[in-house]
């Protein structure tokens, strides 16, 4: 299947489209376009008076920028971070964490080996060797909780001075601030579906391509998108200048690089899937180890009953890996008033198809390093998310006629350091200086101007210099753990002038075909004979303990969706998860896309056929990347495309 | 034009009640966990109001609907962005207090006082709207306060439909016991009605709807005044949510007779 099939602009049709016309409009809210309307809003409200921002389309108004988000709210379907917060403090120099709801200044960053406690991860002969050593050598070592801390903290992880946050709260924050300026309308709740072109003839030529706006998604349509009761066709919004901000799976990006393809040598192949729980944790001072009633006060430092520091303040950051399978990456962030951030990282090189989230998430916060504070905790809020994890190698065609592209979706996550907010806050501000530059010129938003303003900026800045640093940095992933910690660490301790090389295969490809069959056959019958969900069946097939629920931190998962925040799906939307040829769904064994789904909306039935569900959908995007038989050996063979709804949560 | 109405619909703001909410009890008495960091929506039972209000303007050609909101601005402006592309109204914010505790006269004063300073509202053609509860501020009496201090002396609550008749009077269908309404002729504005859900669905979010009604709402949040509520000497002893009363399940294909089979043992065991 060429890029051109998978071109999700839909041929001429006979509906009576509403359109209007704006001077900027903008897909997506999040960090990128956080930066973007901030800095924008700043400029015009230093100088209202400058004709530069003068609207085209409405003589004597203020420019009309206008941002549309799916998500309901702009705090909602994102995730926890943490930070170096640089290109944030420079927007806000005087920045008060305490301002921002769940913000904690980075105090204490620790990286941990976890060790297997119950035998059931997938270790290799070398890995088992190392654990038994290590073990052996405990006492000496500090071993202590199954974990080994790493005497030393590689300066690429360092986050010092940066910050723990809610990206739903930041968000929230960045949100307020932005429409009070005056300038901007953000409007949530609203799909888009996909950018308008030009017409082209049916030539294809990415430098003579245009972006003419964004088309908003229809409404009071059936599943299949069709008409329905009260059809409400999606209006065009047309700008001079489109921003694109929806992240790694957002439509209009996807729409872009299906239709101007990428850059020579360019691809999007690395994913990880980041799921992750809001816990609150226990009051109880009896326990030792538990938490003193100090520590509610915001930014306290929390003692345990002996009165010494826990290790658990605000501000503390921990990284994990080796449990609970040694391509799973974890992490622990500490916000104020008792609140942690706890996750996992699942990535697409880690083959074996039987992969899932929700489950090892469930037993690596029972890991007795973490549980040691967690227990008696209360889940408050849980959510998941795709990393677009391609860095440089994926970036897209940064900027084109009328376009421009930010954030993570044009490949600023930095996955050397594991950075991706504060690189796609950069790139949004860059932007923004750029059009103000050629606003002031009076310079139309054409590919050139775009790259001599925005790019050069960005090449010339910081996040260029560390997205080249880290583009290798991860090659060794593909042969295994070790060789890959061997590769970070090389490319990590010599800004990336030393890296191993390595053949990445499409995210189709990096699945294991065969290599669990008969778990994933195990699997499907546990599934399919008590009805669980496939990821915990297959979990239990492959020898992990059951989770012994306890009704508030360790819950199933449905109770997950349904704690924190709850699932929406608003009706009269299309469904945003298709199959592009059910045929191929049928033939498939691996059915990763259904144990990877982060909110059970995708599920087996006893024929072989796999349904969605959109109400219960998170709008993760795992299923894009996690589906073994592509029609075309690098694309899936699902398609997903803009939905509104998702989680509400507002913790994340 | 004869049956032309204004239309002044009373409206909170509340946190989204899909979020964990915990009361708590502050320094400044009761309120809800984190309550500024729980994204906000319009109550939903003024929220239908709101609708209906929109619905009969509609109708009635020359009629007018304005939106009269206390909270917090940078919340309000928020809770707009969604509420703004349903249907068309002017907003009268107030920059007050956020918190589900206030004294309901303080606010029916704050109330009142805005909707007798909007400029070009005719009170003798008045239909004062409002959530017959609210989702979160259970007082139910804000509404009523502001009718009687606006000097309105016909008051409907638990409204699920309301007729326009040529002659200027309106029939109402207020809910009763049993699951049925009462039917009350009323010879015409002003009035207050406090509605129940209604009969409408919540409208789709229409971006040129949005686009309309932020040409007045922007400026009116930047003007907006604020808005002290006095406490009156309330003091509340407690406050705790409402008790669950059955667990929410979701199953599916289930037959029309296992449904009824259920119903009738759940009536049963009630």
């Amino acid at each position: 299947m060429s890029a051109d099939a998978l071109n999700t602009e839909t041929p001429a049709e006979p509906i009576d489209r509403p359109s209007m016309e704006v001077d900027i409009a903008c897909a997506g809210f999040g960090p990128a376009m956080g930066g973007f309307l901030t800095t924008l809003t700043r400029a015009w409200s230093a100088h209202p008076e400058d004709p530069a921002f003068e609207s085209k389309v409405a003589p004597g108004m203020p420019l009309q920028v206008l941002c549309y988000e799916r998500a309901d709210d702009l705090a909602a379907g994102v995730s926890g971070v943490v930070t170096r917060a640089q290109s944030i403090r420079a927007s806000f120099p005087d920045l008060n964490p305490a301002e921002i709801p769940m913000a904690a200044e980075v105090k204490q960053e620790r990286v941990l080996y976890l060790l297997d406690p119950i035998g059931a991860s997938r270790r290799s002969l070398t890995l088992r060797v190392a654990d038994a050593a290590l073990r052996t050598a405990g006492p000496l070592l500090g071993l202590l909780d199954h974990a080994f801390e790493l005497p030393w903290t590689p300066a690429f992880l360092h986050k010092h001075g940066g910050l723990v946050m809610s990206i739903g709260q930041f968000n929230q924050w960045v949100g307020s601030q932005v429409l009070a300026g005056g300038l901007v309308q953000i409007w949530p709740g609203t799909p888009v579906s996909a950018p308008i072109f030009s017409e082209t003839n049916g030539k294809h030529d990415p430098a003579a391509e245009a972006v003419l706006g964004l088309r908003l998604a229809d409404q009071g349509v059936d599943r299949s998108g069709a008409p329905a009761d009260g059809f409400m066709a999606g209006m065009d919004v047309r700008a001079q200048l489109t921003i694109v901000g929806d992240g790694p799976v957002g439509a209009v990006g996807q729409a872009l690089d299906a239709r101007l393809g990428l850059p020579p040598g360019h691809a999007r192949r690395e994913w990880a899937l980041g799921m992750k729980m809001v816990i609150e944790l226990p009051e109880d001072i009896s326990n030792p180890d538990a938490l003193n009633k100090d520590a509610l006060a915001k930014d306290a430092v929390i003692r345990n009953a002996s009165g010494n520091p826990s290790p658990l303040q605000p501000g503390t950051v921990w990284h994990t890996f080796g449990y609970p399978e040694p391509e799973i990456f974890g992490f622990l962030y500490v916000h104020p008033d008792r609140l942690v951030s706890v996750g996992i990282f699942v990535p697409s090189w880690m083959g074996d198809p039987s992969r899932t989230a929700y489950r090892y998430l469930q037993h690596y916060i029972q890991h007795p390093a973490l549980w040691r504070y967690l227990k008696d905790g209360t889940l408050r809020s849980w959510g998941a998310k795709s990393l677009e994890e391609s860095g440089k190698r994926g970036e897209p065609f940064l900027a084109g006629n009328g376009f421009a592209r930010i954030g993570e979706g044009s490949g600023s996550t930095n996955m050397l350091t594991g950075s991706g907010v504060d690189e796609a806050w950069a790139t949004g501000t860059q932007l923004a200086e750029a059009v103000v530059e050629l606003l002031r010129a009076g310079k139309p938003f054409d590919r050139k101007n775009l790259a001599d303003t925005y790019e050069a900026r960005r090449r010339a800045s910081w996040v260029e210099r560390g997205a080249l640093e880290a583009q290798n940095a991860r090659n060794g992933f593909h042969g295994g753990i070790v060789k890959g910690m061997i590769g970070m660490a090389l490319a990590g301790l010599t800004g990336g002038r030393l890296s191993l090389g390595a053949h990445i295969p499409p995210a189709p490809k990096q699945i294991h075909l065969e290599s669990s069959r008969l778990k994933i056959k195990n699997g499907t019958v546990l599934a399919l004979a008590d009805g669980r969900p496939l990821h915990d069946a297959l979990l239990t097939a492959c020898g992990w303990p059951e989770i012994p629920f306890d009704g508030r931190l360790l819950v199933s998962h449905q109770d997950a969706l349904l704690m924190g925040g709850k699932v929406q799906a608003m009706p009269g939307f299309a469904d945003h998860v298709v199959f592009r040829d059910i045929q191929l769904c049928i033939s498939c064994t691996e059915m990763t896309c259904v144990a990877m789904c982060s909110g059970q909306a995708l599920t087996q039935g006893a024929d072989g056929m796999i349904s969605f569900e959109r109400e219960k959908c998170v709008h993760c995007g795992a299923c894009l990347w996690n589906c073994a038989l592509s029609p075309d050996g690098e694309h899936s063979n699902i398609e997903f495309s803009a939905g509104a709804g998702g989680l509400h949560s507002a913790e994340n | 034009m004869a049956n032309a109405v204004h239309i002044v619909v009373c409206a909170g703001i509340v946190p989204d009640p899909l979020q964990t909410l915990e009361p708590i009890t502050g320094p400044n008495g009761p309120g809800l966990k984190n309550e500024m960091v729980l994204p906000a929506v319009l109550d939903p039972w003024a929220a239908s109001a709101l609708y209906e209000a929109a619905s009969l303007a509609a109708k009635n050609p020359g009629s007018k609907v304005w939106l009269v909101s206390l909270g917090p601005k940078a919340k309000l402006q928020q809770v707009m962005m969604t509420v703004a592309q349903k249907v068309h109204f002017d907003l009268v914010p107030i920059d007050g207090p956020i918190g589900g505790f206030p004294d309901a006269h303080s606010t029916a004063a704050a109330l009142a006082g805005a909707i007798n300073a909007i400029p070009g509202l005719d009170k003798a053609k008045l239909l004062l709207f409002g959530g017959w509860e609210s989702a979160t501020r259970g007082a139910g009496v804000t509404l009523q306060l502001t009718g009687e201090l606006l000097s309105i002396t016909d008051q409907f609550q638990g409204v699920d439909q309301i007729d326009l008749r040529d002659d200027g009077s309106f029939e109402v269908l207020e809910r009763v016991e049993g699951g049925k309404h009462q039917v009350s002729v009323c010879a015409g504005t002003p009035a207050v009605l406090g509605w129940a859900t209604g009969n409408l669905a919540e409208p789709r979010n229409n971006p040129q709807v949005g686009m309309v009604n932020m040409r007045t709402i922007m400026p009116a949040l930047q003007k907006a005044k604020p808005a002290t509520l006095a406490a009156n000497g309330l003091r509340y002893v407690s406050v705790g949510l409402p008790k669950q009363q059955r667990t929410t399940r979701v199953v599916k294909d289930l037959t029309p007779d296992q449904i009824a089979a259920e119903l009738v043992e759940w009536i049963g065991a009630e």
